[in-house]
C-alpha cells in the first residue's frame, strides 16, 4: 500500500513538470495501479461479505432452532446443580454441586494429565532419542522400532488397547506387586503416599526458597569464575541450602515424615495414592505415544549439531556424556524447541481422548452437560476457551525458555 | 510432527563417519557394534536377555498357546487359555464385520472393491511419473466409481444407505476425501494468509488458529451435536457426512499451514520475476509460486497425511463405524468379549501397514530431493 501511495505522489509531482505529450502513459499506468488497488479491495469486500453472511446465516438458524427447542442462551446454568457424578476427582466435588465445580474439576483432571503427561513424555522420548544415536548396534534398532511402531498406530486405539491390558489385570485381592507397598490391579495403580500437613508444606517452602538461593549463587560464582578463571567450590552451599536448611525447618515445626503404604482390606485399598485405571491408561498411552514423536526430535536437534563439535570435545579429552551434555544438548535444544512446542500442544489436545475410557476431564463433563441441558454452543465454546488459553499458556512458556537459552548464545 | 522431518534428514556439514569395520566379518561387526567397551556389552547382554524373554513369552502366547480356529461359537476352549494363549479364532470368525461393518453380507464385495480402488490410487499417486494434470482426472473419476459402488442403487446393485457403511472403507472414505477436499482449501487458505489483503489475511489466520487451538474431538461434536442447530429447518445431513466436513475443515488448517511453510521456502526473487512478466495474481501462484511451493513441502505433507489417516480413527467417540469402532462393536458378543487384544492386534496391524507404507514413501522422497 505504501509502495502505490509513493508512486501516486511521484507521479503527482511529475504532472507538474513532463510535458503535456506524456500524458496518455501516464493515465494508463495510474489506472493500472488503481485497478489492482480496486480489484484488492472489491476481492476483500466480496470475502468479508460472504464471510458474514455465512456467519449471520448460521447464526439465525441457530437462534431459530434454540427457540423452537425451548434452549435458552447464555452461562446461567453454570449455576444450576450439575448432578453428575464425577469418579476422580482432586478437588471436593459431589452431584449437588453446581456445574461451573464440575467444569473447574474437569479443568483441573485436563491439567492433570497434561502436566505429568509433558514431563514424563519429555523425559522417555529424550532418552529413547538419544538411544536411537547409540553406537550400541541393539539399543538403537530398538529404539526405531519402539519409534515406528508407535507413531504409525492411532492415539485412541493404543488407549483402548491399555485400557483393556488394565482391565484384564488381577482383582484387588490378587494384586500385583512388583515392589513392597505398589499394587498393581484392576483397580489402578495404587502407590505410597505421604499424606500433606501444615508442617510438610513449611518444610517444602524451605527447599523450594533454598533451590532459588542456590541457584542464585551459583550464578554468581559462575559469572566470577568466568571473569578470573578461578574455579570455585559450589558443593558446600548446594548442601547448606539444599540439605540442612529444610532438615532445620523440619526439626523446628516438628514435621513428620512418615509414608502411608496402601493396604488391602476388603475389596478395595486404603491409604496410599491410587490412580484410577483410566487415568493410568491414559497417561501410559499419551506418554509412550507422544515420546515416540519427542524422540524423533531429539534425534534430529542432535544430529543437527555439526560434527566437528563432537571431535572437539574429543580432542579435549571430555567423555561422551559430558560432551553430550554440556555441549552437544544444548546447541541441540534451539533445534529442539520448537518443534517440542507444537508436541506439548499436542499432547494436551489429545488428553481429551479421555472420554474414549471414561477418564472425566474438561471435554468429557462439557459432552455430558450438553447432553444433559442442551447448551451445545456454551459448552464447545467452554472447551474451546479452556484449550486456547492452555495453547497459549504452552507457547508464552516455550517462547520465554526460547528466548531463554537463545541468549546463552555467545 | 512434521518440523521433525524437515529436521530430521538435514545434511551434515560434514559427513558422518562410515561404521567401524562395516561389511567386515560377523565378528568384527559384533565387537564394533555390540560390544565395543565394556558398558556397551553390558547394554547389550541386558536387552537381549529382555529381548528373548519377551520374544519367548510372545512366541507363546501368540503362536505355541494360540488357538486358531474353533467351529462355531462355542469360546470355552479360548476362555480356559486366557493369559496363557491368545485367541486368533475371534478373527475368522468375526473379521467380515470388522473390516465391512453391517454392510449387507451378500455385497461385501463391493467394499472390497471400493478398498482396493483406494489402493490403487495411492499407489498411483504415489509415483512421480503419474504427477500430472491427468492424475486429477483419475481421481474424480475413481471417487465417482467409489460412490457408485457404496451407494448402489444402478447396474443392478441394490441401494445401501450411508447407515450401513462400516470398517475399513469408511476409514478410507473420510481420510481421502478429507485430503481430496482439505487440501485445494488448505491452498487457497495458506494463499490468504499469504496474501497482502489485511480482511482476507486475518480472516484465515483466524480460521488457522481456532481449529489448530482446539482438539479434533470437539470439533466432531460439534459436527454431530451443533451442526443440526445452525441448519435451517427441514434440512437433514448425514451424520457420516457431518463428520466428513469437519474432517474438511480441520485438514485444511493444518494442510494450509504446511503450504505456508513452502511458500515462504520460495525466493523472493520468483515472486519478482512473475510480476514483471506481467501475470496475473493466479497465473503467477498457479505456474511459478505453488509448484515450486509444493515440492518444497512433500514431505511433511505426507506426515500431515499420516497424522490425519490416524486421526480418523476419532469418529469411534461419535459413534460413526469406522475400522476402529467397527472392532470395539465386535467384541460386545459376550461369547468372545475377554479377546479384545487379539482384535486390536488385528485392527493396528492394518492401521500400520498404511501408516508404514506412507511413512517409508515419504523418507523416499526426502532421500531423493536431498541436495547431493
Amino acid at each position: 500500500m505504501a509502495e502505490d501511495r509513493f508512486i501516486s505522489e511521484v507521479e503527482d509531482f511529475c504532472a507538474v513538470t513532463i510535458p503535456t505529450t506524456d500524458r496518455p502513459r501516464r493515465r494508463s499506468l495510474r489506472r493500472s495501479w488503481s485497478r489492482q488497488q480496486i480489484s484488492g479491495l472489491i476481492w476483500q469486500i466480496a470475502v468479508i461479505a460472504i464471510a458474514v453472511a455465512v456467519v449471520g446465516f448460521l447464526w439465525s438458524n441457530a437462534v431459530h432452532n434454540l427457540s423452537v427447542r425451548r434452549i435458552s442462551t447464555g452461562f446461567a446454568f453454570l449455576g444450576r446443580e450439575a448432578g453428575m457424578p464425577i469418579a476422580d476427582s482432586w478437588l471436593a466435588y459431589s452431584p449437588k454441586d453446581p456445574y461451573a465445580r464440575a467444569f473447574l474439576v474437569g479443568i483441573v483432571n485436563t491439567l492433570r494429565v497434561a502436566v505429568i503427561g509433558v514431563v514424563l513424555a519429555t523425559v522417555l522420548g529424550t532418552a529413547i532419542g538419544i538411544a536411537r544415536l547409540s553406537s550400541n548396534w541393539l539399543l538403537s534398532r530398538l529404539a526405531a522400532v519402539y519409534v515406528e511402531v508407535l507413531r504409525d498406530l492411532p492415539l485412541l486405539l493404543q488407549l483402548l488397547f491399555w485400557y483393556v491390558l488394565m482391565q484384564g489385570l488381577p482383582a484387588a485381592r490378587a494384586a500385583w506387586k512388583p515392589i513392597d507397598g505398589v499394587f498393581l490391579s484392576n483397580r489402578g495403580l495404587v502407590l505410597p503416599f505421604m499424606p500433606v500437613h501444615a508442617a510438610n508444606l513449611w518444610v517444602v517452602g524451605a527447599a523450594v526458597l533454598g533451590l532459588g538461593a542456590f541457584y542464585v549463587l551459583r550464578r554468581r560464582l559462575v559469572a566470577q569464575q568466568m571473569r578470573d578463571g578461578q574455579p570455585r567450590r559450589l558443593w558446600p552451599y548446594g548442601l547448606i541450602l539444599i540439605v540442612l536448611l529444610p532438615a532445620l525447618v523440619s526439626w523446628a515445626v516438628g514435621a513428620s515424615w512418615t509414608v502411608t503404604k496402601p493396604e488391602l482390606r476388603g475389596f478395595n485399598f486404603v491409604g496410599g495414592l491410587t490412580l484410577a485405571p483410566e487415568y493410568f491408561a491414559l497417561l501410559i498411552a499419551l506418554v509412550t505415544y507422544t515420546s515416540a514423536f519427542i524422540a524423533e526430535i531429539v534425534r534430529s536437534g542432535i544430529q543437527a549439531v555439526p560434527r566437528g563439535q563432537w571431535d572437539a570435545a574429543a580432542a579435549l579429552g571430555l567423555r561422551r556424556g559430558f560432551v553430550l551434555q554440556h555441549i552437544v544438548l544444548p546447541q541441540a535444544l534451539r533445534v529442539i524447541i520448537p518443534p517440542m512446542t507444537s508436541q506439548y500442544l499436542n499432547l494436551t489436545k489429545n488428553s481429551s481422548l479421555a472420554v474414549a475410557v471414561g477418564y472425566q476431564d474438561i471435554v468429557s463433563i462439557a459432552n455430558t452437560t450438553l447432553n444433559q441441558t442442551g447448551q451445545a454452543i456454551e459448552a464447545i465454546a467452554l472447551i474451546m476457551s479452556v484449550f486456547l488459553t492452555i495453547s497459549l499458556a504452552i507457547s508464552v512458556f516455550m517462547n520465554w525458555y526460547n528466548a531463554r537459552i537463545a541468549l546463552v548464545e555467545h | 510432527m512434521t518440523m521433525a522431518t524437515d529436521l530430521s534428514e538435514a545434511p551434515l556439514p560434514i559427513p558422518p563417519r562410515a561404521r567401524k569395520a562395516a561389511g567386515g566379518r560377523p565378528i568384527q561387526w559384533l565387537r564394533a557394534n555390540l560390544f565395543s567397551s565394556v558398558p556397551n556389552a553390558l547394554i547389550t547382554l541386558i536387552l537381549a536377555f529382555l529381548l528373548v524373554k519377551a520374544g519367548i513369552s510372545f512366541v507363546q502366547w501368540g503362536f505355541a498357546n494360540a488357538i486358531w480356529w474353533l467351529p462355531g461359537s462355542d469360546t470355552a476352549a479360548c476362555r480356559a487359555l486366557r493369559g496363557l494363549g491368545a485367541c486368533w479364532a475371534v478373527i475368522p470368525e468375526k473379521y467380515r464385520f470388522i473390516l465391512f461393518g453391517t454392510y449387507p453380507f451378500d455385497q461385501q464385495w463391493r467394499p472390497a472393491a471400493v478398498t482396493l480402488i483406494f489402493i490403487a490410487l495411492f499407489v498411483i499417486s504415489s509415483r512421480r511419473k503419474f504427477w500430472r494434470p491427468t492424475l486429477v482426472v483419475v481421481w474424480i473419476a475413481a471417487l465417482v466409481v467409489i460412490g457408485v459402488l457404496m451407494w448402489g442403487g444402478v447396474l443392478g446393485m441394490p441401494y445401501v444407505s450411508q447407515d450401513r457403511w462400516g470398517g475399513l472403507p469408511v476409514t478410507l472414505i473420510l481420510a481421502t476425501f478429507g485430503l481430496a477436499f482439505g487440501f485445494p482449501l488448505g491452498i487457497v487458505v495458506a494463499l490468504g494468509r499469504h496474501s497482502n489483503l489485511p480482511a482476507i489475511r486475518s480472516l484465515c489466520v483466524l480460521y488457522v488458529e481456532l481449529i489448530r487451538g482446539v482438539p479434533l474431538i470437539s470439533l466432531l461434536f460439534m459436527a454431530s451435536v451443533m451442526f443440526p442447530l445452525f441448519m435451517p429447518d427441514g434440512v437433514n445431513i448425514d451424520k457420516l457426512l457431518r463428520a466428513q466436513i469437519a474432517f474438511i475443515l480441520y485438514a485444511g488448517a493444518y494442510l494450509a499451514e504446511v503450504v505456508r511453510g513452502g511458500l515462504q521456502a520460495v525466493p523472493r526473487g520468483q515472486y519478482e520475476a512473475a510480476d514483471a512478466l506481467g501475470l496475473s495474481y493466479w497465473k503467477k501462484h498457479g505456474l511459478v509460486i505453488l509448484p515450486q511451493a509444493i515440492r518444497h513441502v512433500i514431505p511433511p505433507l505426507v506426515n500431515t497425511f499420516i497424522a490425519f489417516f490416524k486421526d480418523t480413527s476419532l469418529v469411534l467417540i461419535i459413534g460413526i463405524f469406522d475400522l476402529l469402532t467397527t472392532a470395539k462393536t465386535a467384541i460386545i458378543d459376550p461369547a468372545w468379549q475377554s479377546f479384545s487384544v487379539e482384535v486390536y492386534v488385528f485392527v493396528g496391524l492394518i492401521y500400520f501397514a498404511f501408516c508404514f507404507a506412507m511413512s517409508r514413501y515419504s523418507k523416499g522422497l526426502e532421500a531423493q530431493d536431498a541436495p547431493r
